[in-house]
């Protein structure tokens, strides 16, 4: 334990060193020792990583040390690539009961333009607690919050960034990595805000709704790809710059994928074919009924970012089990999954989440692909992340073994190369009362 | 009927074949069981006469004609017992009033209700089911046992003691403070709330005086004796000054956890559990000292601000000062993984898996004084069983059976061969509901595609 607690506080102090001491080009890591499971291919024993410059310069057994590096003794552990949690709100909201502190979203319900880095809160007290149990970088989605369920519309971009960072600028990964919509819903129950009950609506109502916005969804996907076509042409200068179709005009020609929010079966049928049919670059996000439509999403070759697998049955008569067993169905169909916890405070539930549904059907190496590699290659960036390779940016955690469950610590995690301090608000606030004397009369 | 009505006649017929006909006596062979209270028992069995456990242990034989489970590779704990739930109820709240002492969950206990089911499958025999936060006093609770198609009075725990609810904070607070066309009520400050359970107890004491006076004078053999009216809404505060009805108040901040403890004391009485209480460990040595339970969530916080202080270390902290701790769901999907959450204690703040499954049986059943009945797997106590397929500490943990008073009421083998022909039953009636429609005039269809039935 003592040994331990020295070697934290040596690590601690290097850590401090690194972020306060001039941040070199050639800073340079070796951690020694471990099990290092790279995801693509069997684990290493006792292998080696090298990071140099951010990135992972090295991979394997018996390496150089290169002269210089600060090295790592992780004896027994294991390394993992750092957890992606693919969908989230970190950033955006400090307390969810209080307004002020909350930016997830804007007025009106065609906000493209919006991109989420824009309010992302570098300080937020929330990251280093999702940092601590693993979770090295999220997606941040503007847009409706998990528990009342998504609106209806165009929030905004989702943006990806590193859980570590003085400024948003040294965290930002990539400030427009999806276009959120959150597709209409056809619920006939309602909440109310003004009496704080669910009311009924009539079905009529609610089917012309529907059918109103899924209208309007595709006039705003016209006028983009209308506006792209003109400024294809050169034509620019004879329209107004307008933002929410410059940013839509990327998806629809199919460079920036859309992240759609559906949850029940029909809706997510339908938003594939609006997708096929527009060309889109779907990515589901949410899919609780996505196992009713497994076929079809593995036949048009659509990702899901499942939102927790923690939740109950959408319907009454449902299987207990169906959201919980929602990813092993897909994948046995042919299906890429990732979770994502599309939540805040906690982001750092993510590994239970995969772990949940490991015990219901999903393979326990898939499981963790879900919160590493999956999200990377479904958003486009597993050049960049995901898997322990020569090139990639060095996002690992060292732990005392299977990451996704709960009894597993996180020894240490690295982030852009660099070791970052596990400390956070709950750390201290359980170290400042464990150590409080006894009352005083 | 409507299509809800249609999905839950189709899960009744479907569920209803679950656990009629268990034998008077079974036997649990060659597992492994977690008794809590008892240690462990590697190859051991247990034997269920009548509904209660009588024998446990490596030497237990097989009566002529018991069933027997085979379980090995299986591991067997208590029932799970949650202290906080509000499952199986057709309603939670009666926030009109800010002392709502005469309501109670008995009268609107919903033995349908589908989450009874779906906790069972996740190894929960146990509820407490208690009314909601929106006033400084609230409703009566009712204990029940996840007996899966009984009635209402069928899911009673018989002779569990009656409790009720209390909330401070922020819930009471606001919950009809900030809504525009709600009527607002007192208390709207930390201030008002105890205000309010300080002058419900001044009440009750008067009321009390009333009746022990009028006993005094009626055993004097006074003449002309009128006994004092029932008032429905103080009795069960009278209850809770004469210790025969146990508080469960809702609190999260320190301070305000701290001025309950001693209201109750100035009043002689004692919280028996202190719910969520987030911010516990701020004050542990000072409920300890009261004898609260503490009965908390492994890691929510953030969510409000009496919940920015929260840490996922309060469950082993109070503990670790001498609070006895439980760890509850308060919601029908975090009941159904109390084993992954009673792990989370073991991860941030280091308690034993022992102490962490204890906080999830036998001392929530302390907590609720039905401990004599259930929370470990003792010889007397009710055979209420969760069989898992490895350690209920592991995340990859799946119940694979849970009994109550000795029957099997979830098996999932079972469950899974019954949802092809569930399946086929609700898409035969729903046909057979179609074709009913084509006969009728278009007008009176309830079903068609351009609606208009659900309203």
């Amino acid at each position: 334990m003592i040994k331990q607690l020295l070697f934290q506080g040596l690590f601690f102090f290097s850590a401090v060193l690194t972020l306060f001491g001039s941040t070199q080009e050639d800073e340079v890591y070796v951690i020694q020792g471990a099990r290092i499971h790279t995801l693509v291919g069997p684990a290493i024993e006792n292998g080696t990583i090298v990071i140099k410059d951010g990135r992972i310069s090295d991979v394997g057994k018996n390496l150089l040390v290169p002269p210089g590096g600060q090295v790592i003794d992780a004896d027994g552990l294991d390394i993992y690539p750092g957890l992606f949690d693919s969908v989230t709100q970190l950033g955006l909201t400090e307390v969810g009961a209080v307004a002020a502190t909350v930016d997830t979203t804007e007025l009106g319900q065609f906000n493209p333009q919006l991109k989420a880095i824009t309010a992302v809160h570098p300080a937020s007290e929330l990251i280093p607690v999702a940092r601590a149990n693993g979770i090295t970088h999220v997606v941040a989605a503007p847009g409706g919050s998990g528990r009342r369920g998504p609106s209806f519309g165009i929030p905004g971009q989702a943006s990806l960034y590193h859980l570590s960072g003085w400024t948003v600028e040294e965290m930002v990964i990539a400030p427009a990595i999806g276009m959120m919509v959150e597709w209409p819903t056809r619920d006939t129950t309602v909440f109310d805000p003004t009496t704080f009950r669910r009311r009924k609506r009539p079905f009529r109502e609610v089917k012309k709704e529907y059918e109103e916005r899924i209208q309007e969804l595709k006039d705003w996907l016209l006028a983009a790809r209308h506006y792209a076509q003109v400024q294809e042409k050169g034509e620019a200068s004879r329209i107004e710059q307008d933002d929410k179709l410059d940013a839509l005009a990327r998806v629809v020609s199919g460079e920036l994928p859309v992240l759609i929010r559906a949850d029940d079966a029909d809706a997510i049928r339908e938003a594939v074919h609006l997708a096929t049919e527009h060309g889109l670059r779907m990515i589901l996000a949410g899919g609780v009924e996505a196992y009713k439509v497994k076929e079809l999403l593995a036949e048009k070759e659509i990702p899901v970012i499942l939102g927790p697998t923690q939740t109950l049955p959408s319907e009454e008569d449902a299987p207990y089990d169906s959201n919980y067993s929602n990813a092993g169905e897909l994948h046995a169909a042919g299906v890429k999954v990732a979770f994502a916890t599309f939540g805040a405070s906690n982001s750092r539930t993510l590994p239970f989440e995969a772990g949940h549904a490991v015990g219901y059907g999903l393979p326990k190496e898939e499981g963790l692909r879900a919160i590493t590699v999956n999200p990377a290659e479904i958003l486009g960036m597993d050049s960049e992340l995901g898997t322990i390779q020569e090139g990639k940016v060095a996002n690992l955690i060292v732990t005392n073994g299977d990451p996704l469950e709960i009894l597993t610590e996180v020894k240490h995690l690295f982030i852009k190369g660099k070791p970052v301090d596990l400390t956070n608000k709950h750390l201290e606030l359980y170290e400042r009362y464990r150590s409080r004397p006894l009352p005083t009369k | 009927m409507s299509k809800k009505a249609l999905a839950t006649l189709v899960v009744f017929l479907g569920f209803s074949g679950v656990g009629v006909g268990a034998a008077d006596e079974m036997v649990i062979r060659n597992t492994t069981i977690l008794t809590i209270t008892k240690g462990t028992f590697t190859n051991g069995s247990i034997l269920i006469r009548d509904g209660k456990i009588a024998e446990v242990g490596t030497s237990v034989s097989v009566p002529f004609g018991a069933d027997v489970l085979e379980a090995k590779d299986l591991i067997v704990m208590p029932g799970i017992v949650d202290a906080h739930s509000h499952i199986a109820s057709e309603s939670t709240n009666e926030g009109t009033v800010a002392v709502s002492s005469m309501v109670g969950i008995r009268d609107v206990l919903d033995p349908d209700d589908i989450n009874i089911y779906r906790e069972l499958a996740g190894g929960v025999t146990t509820s407490n089911i208690l009314h909601g936060s929106a006033n400084p006093i609230g409703g009566l609770n009712t204990i029940i046992k996840h007996r899966w198609g009984a009635d209402a009075d069928g899911l009673l725990l018989e002779g569990a003691p009656p409790g009720i609810k209390f909330a401070l904070g922020e819930n009471p607070k606001r919950s009809r403070g900030n809504r525009r066309g709600v009527p607002r009520r007192y208390p709207m400050t930390r201030m008002g709330v105890m205000d309010v359970v300080r002058q419900a107890f001044n009440d009750a004491r008067e009321y009390q005086r009333d009746w022990k006076d009028y006993e005094k004078r009626k055993v004097r053999g006074e003449n002309g004796l009128v006994e004092p009216r029932r008032d429905l809404k103080l009795e069960p505060l009278v209850e809770v000054l004469e210790g025969k009805r146990l508080v469960h108040a809702h609190c999260y901040r320190a301070d305000e956890i701290l001025q309950l403890l001693r209201l109750a004391e100035e009043n002689g009485f004692k919280i028996a559990t202190l719910q969520h209480v987030l911010e516990g460990y701020k004050v542990a040595d000072e409920i300890a000292a009261h004898g609260a339970g503490a009965s908390t969530f492994s890691d929510w916080w953030a969510y409000k601000v009496e919940a920015f202080d929260a840490i996922p270390y309060n469950a082993a902290l109070m503990s670790q000062r001498g609070v006895l701790v439980s760890i509850n769901s308060d919601s029908s999907e975090e009941a159904r993984h109390l084993n992954q959450e009673a792990a989370k204690a073991v991860k941030w703040g280091g308690v034993t898996g022992e102490e962490a499954l204890a906080m999830i049986t036998i001392n929530p059943a302390k907590q609720l004084h039905i401990d004599d009945r259930v929370g470990s797997i003792e010889v007397g106590k009710d055979a209420d069983l969760a069989i898992f397929d490895r350690h209920p500490l592991s995340v990859y943990a799946v119940v694979q059976k849970t009994i109550v008073d000795g029957k099997v009421l979830f098996d999932i083998e079972k469950d899974r061969a019954m949802r092809e022909a569930r399946q086929k039953e609700k898409e035969a009636l729903i046909r057979k509901l179609e074709r009913e429609q084509e006969k009728r005039p278009r007008k009176q269809r309830r079903f068609n595609s351009s609606g208009g039935g659900d309203t």
